[in-house]
């Protein structure tokens, strides 16, 4: 009775902590809500520069052209048949349908620049629309093919710095002794001259100082050493003394050249590109690259730039002031990319596509889906229910929670080994991919579904076996459907793992050119064949830069395979879990 | 019943006769992994009443129930010893299969336990894995029955495809018994069936329990005496594995012989 606790110091101490405890709480929220907008931000970053990449490729530009397919060169023996549409000159087609564009165009170099317009393999394309409607002979037809790919790239603003400047006044070009002299009424290239003379003096001045810099490097030195940066100093201030004497006008006249920017004017059909420039910024020499020199005091004209020096790019400026030309003759669309989705891979990335690589991806899971989920979810209820609990399981037990752990590249030589050397499979088939990746998804599936089965209630096993039913009825009735979500989650993770793996198909050959899809049925799973994520690290290795946007495009079709594939697995999570 | 088991009738001098046995233990020892946990023994049950074993928590008493329709098996480790009969019939050897041991008692849990499934399939499933019905019809018979002997149908006869679940704690409780007694099982063991519910539930399920009397031997493990008095008609104390005292449920709470008994009783230890 004397002892009565005191209830005021006791909700002092309480007090005392609170704001403490209230603190820690609000710092424990902050850090979890900034880990998550962390997260989520990275994500988007992610996403958004992989869609930036990749959307390009989901379009392409394609050469609209009237092809003559005359019965002498696509008909060889004049009969229709099959064989002898197969020993057409397509490619001559193709050569004469440009050639038609560009008549000017005779030099044996220029032609073949001009066929480098589109890639060769068009011509096998163009056999196949042939043969598949043979009264095509004789008729002209309007053939679509992709065009080069770094045209392509150059249509999509992504390949060079170009400008199209404002002009003035009225333009006049005459053929003469020293090539063509164009003049403007008004000074049209003054600004321009000025552009490339600052250019050219801020080049010398860095080459100048690099000059320095080797010429001081050279005192800490000795011998040969010495001499070697003495010799690399004065190469330096010769490059930039030729620089500086280049920008200096010659009698009034600036030199340009394939390392300065090219300026192209364009009049009534004729284009030129402009070799010297007169300080007066009115004047100009230049040479033709397409049509008639030949220009009287035309008001509409355009005087277009490319920033990008010719030496530096892919795409010469004769290909440039081609690929214009057919443009504003509406001889060239731009498309959705459908040969991204229907033509295998490819060394030209204008025709490379994912469909071998999807079918490839689609046969192999199925494979894998196949024989992990069946064998890992019966191993693991055969363990989890049935087996007895000594030695020998538990060995098996710690085995296969080891398995999940090893390095996946070691399941490619266990396939190389096993499959192929052994049992004499296929190399680069869908099969033994499946059967690899299957080795590699089991543990994974046998763990989840382990895990799975522990989770069930005990009082459920109870209920079914005091009503009298056997331990299969027990297992099969009640415990695996109410198991079954957490067994779909747990192979799903596997296998979305599985789809993304690139590493053991290496050993078993999937990493490999393949120009042909595999046909998605039972005897493609033999046929040579490749997966989505082996295409993107084969594409992102590509010398081409059209390849960067298809390496993005392709790993965009992955993750959309596998928002699909995580799609179904909650849909078929959520049917369970309702009927339960 | 011929009764040639001498010590029976040291356990079942009080029972005057009137109702045959039903079980009959003797001897029977539970190990789970090698510690004792029921010692020697020997009881016998009858047929038609409710018999209640009390006693406090690790007494055996449960042990005892699981070992009646071989639950005990499903645990690792267990190892039970002695004879146990249902009707003159063993059942505790492995000759008898637990399934076809099972089909006649049935068990009542703790915490009610129906299948996430339908209230109609959960207590079709037992007829149904037994092969009870031939036809839909003689299945929705057996449902019936079995629900309205659990004093269930009035409440669930409009919404059979409904999940079990969804019931009360009460409710479930009875279908859980719907359920067992759908297989017109003999003996009915109950594992403190009231538990988890509230006073209302309980009330309903010993009503329950004193209808089922009439066509089932019941045995019902229980917490609460006055549960006990209510619905047995004998009684059995357990206690450290050992069965102290038996006796009709009278005698037991009027006149306990054995002074843990009394202890027990008036609530002085348990």
């Amino acid at each position: 009775m004397t002892d009565t606790p005191d209830t005021t110091s006791i909700r002092d101490a309480v007090n005392q902590h609170l704001a403490r405890r209230y603190r820690a709480e609000t710092r424990f929220q902050l850090a979890g809500l900034s880990a998550v907008a962390a997260a989520v931000g990275i994500l988007a970053v992610l996403l958004g520069s992989i869609i930036a990449q990749g959307l390009p490729a989901f379009t392409v530009h394609q050469l609209v052209l009237p092809v003559q397919l005359n019965a002498e060169l696509v008909d060889r023996e004049g009969d229709g048949s099959e064989a002898s549409l197969r020993r057409g000159s397509y490619s001559r087609v193709l050569q004469e349908a440009i050639r038609a564009e560009f008549p000017d165009v005779s030099a044996r170099r220029d032609l073949r620049n001009l066929f480098g317009l589109y890639t060769p393999l068009n011509s096998t394309r163009l056999m196949d629309e042939v043969l598949a409607r043979p009264e095509l002979v004789g008729t002209t037809h309007t053939f679509r093919m992709p065009i080069a790919d770094d045209l392509d790239l150059y249509l999509k603003g992504r390949l060079v710095e170009d400008r199209t400047l404002d002009t003035a006044g009225a333009l006049t070009a005459q053929a003469g002794e020293d090539g063509v002299l164009v003049q403007s009424s008004e000074p049209d290239f003054a600004g321009l001259s000025a552009d490339i003379t600052d250019l050219v003096n801020a080049e010398a001045r860095l080459l100048e100082t690099r000059a320095e810099q080797a010429r001081l490097r050279s005192e800490d030195l000795t011998g040969t050493e010495r001499e070697d940066a003495l010799f690399e100093a004065g190469r330096l201030a010769a490059d930039a003394a030729d620089m500086r004497a280049r920008a200096a006008t010659q009698d009034g006249w600036l030199v340009l050249n394939a390392d300065l920017p090219s300026i192209l004017v364009e009049a009534n059909g004729t284009t030129l590109r402009l070799t010297e420039l007169s300080s007066d910024g009115r004047r100009a020499r230049a040479e033709t690259l397409l049509g008639e020199a030949e220009i009287d005091a035309r008001e509409d004209w355009t005087l277009y730039v490319v920033d990008t020096p010719e030496s530096r790019r892919r795409v010469s400026d004769q290909a440039i002031v081609w690929t214009r030309a057919l443009s504003d003759r509406g001889r060239i669309s731009h498309d959705f990319n459908t040969y991204l989705f229907a033509n295998a891979d490819s060394r030209e990335p204008e025709l490379a596509g994912v469909k071998g690589a999807l079918y490839g991806s689609i046969l192999t899971m199925l494979i894998t889906v196949a024989l992990s989920v069946p064998v890992g979810v019966f191993t693991a209820l055969y363990l989890e229910e049935y087996a007895p609990k000594n030695r020998f399981t538990d060995l098996i037990e710690v085995n296969i929670n080891n398995l999940a752990a090893v390095p996946s590249i070691v399941f490619g030589l266990l396939g190389l080994a096993v499959f192929i050397n052994a049992f004499g499979l296929p190399r680069s088939a869908p099969l033994v991919g499946g059967l690899v990746l299957s080795l590699m998804t089991l543990p994974t599936v046998i763990i989840a579904t382990r895990a799975a089965l522990k989770a069930v209630p005990a009082s459920i096993r109870q209920a079914a076996l005091a009503v009298g039913a056997s331990k299969t009825q027990t297992v099969f009735h009640h415990v695996l459907p109410l198991a079954a979500p957490g067994i779909l989650t747990g192979s799903i993770i596997g296998l979305a793992q599985a789809l993304g793996e690139t590493a053991p198909l290496l050993m078993i050959g999937m990493v490999a050119f393949i120009a042909d899809a595999p046909t998605l049925g039972l005897e493609g799973l033999t046929q040579p064949a490749t997966v989505m994520p082996v295409q993107i690290f084969l594409w992102s290795d590509g010398a081409e830069r059209a390849f960067e946007a298809r390496t993005a495009a392709a790993i965009l079709v992955l993750l959309a395979l596998m928002i699909g594939f995580n799609g179904l697995a909650i849909y078929l999570r959520r049917r369970f879990e309702r009927r339960w | 019943m011929p009764d040639n088991h001498p010590q029976a009738q040291i356990y079942d001098s009080h029972s005057g006769g009137e109702r045959p046995i039903k079980v009959a233990a003797r001897d029977v020892c539970v190990e789970y992994n090698g510690k004792q946990a029921l010692n020697h023994v020997s009881i016998d049950i009858p047929d038609r009443s409710v018999t209640a074993f009390i006693g406090p928590s690790g007494c055996g008493k449960s042990t005892f129930l699981r070992c009646l329709n071989r639950m005990n098996d499903t645990i690792e480790g267990a190892r039970v010893t002695g004879s146990l009969k249902i009707d003159g019939r063993e059942v505790n050897d492995r000759a008898v299969d637990p399934v076809v041991l099972r089909a006649s008692v049935g068990m009542v849990f703790q915490k009610p336990n129906p299948f996430p499934k339908s209230i109609y399939d959960n207590v079709a499933y037992g007829p149904r894995i037994h092969g009870l019905a031939l036809s839909k019809n003689a299945l929705d018979g057996i449902v019936e029955t079995a629900l309205r002997k659990a004093g269930l149908w009035e409440e669930v006869s409009d919404r059979l495809a409904d999940p079990g679940t969804s019931l009360s704690g009460g409710q479930q409780q009875r279908l859980v018994i719907a359920r067992a007694i759908a297989i017109n099982p003999e003996v009915i063991l109950m594992d403190e069936p009231c538990s988890a519910l509230d006073p209302i539930a309980t009330a309903k399920i010993e009503e329950l329990i004193d209808e089922l009397r009439e066509n089932y031997c019941i045995i019902i493990v229980t917490h609460s005496m006055q549960q006990a008095a209510r619905v047995s008609q004998k009684t059995a104390f357990f206690h450290m594995g050992n069965l102290v005292e038996f006796g009709p449920t009278e005698d037991i709470f009027t006149n306990p012989r054995d002074p843990r008994t009394q202890d027990y009783i008036t609530g002085r230890f348990g």
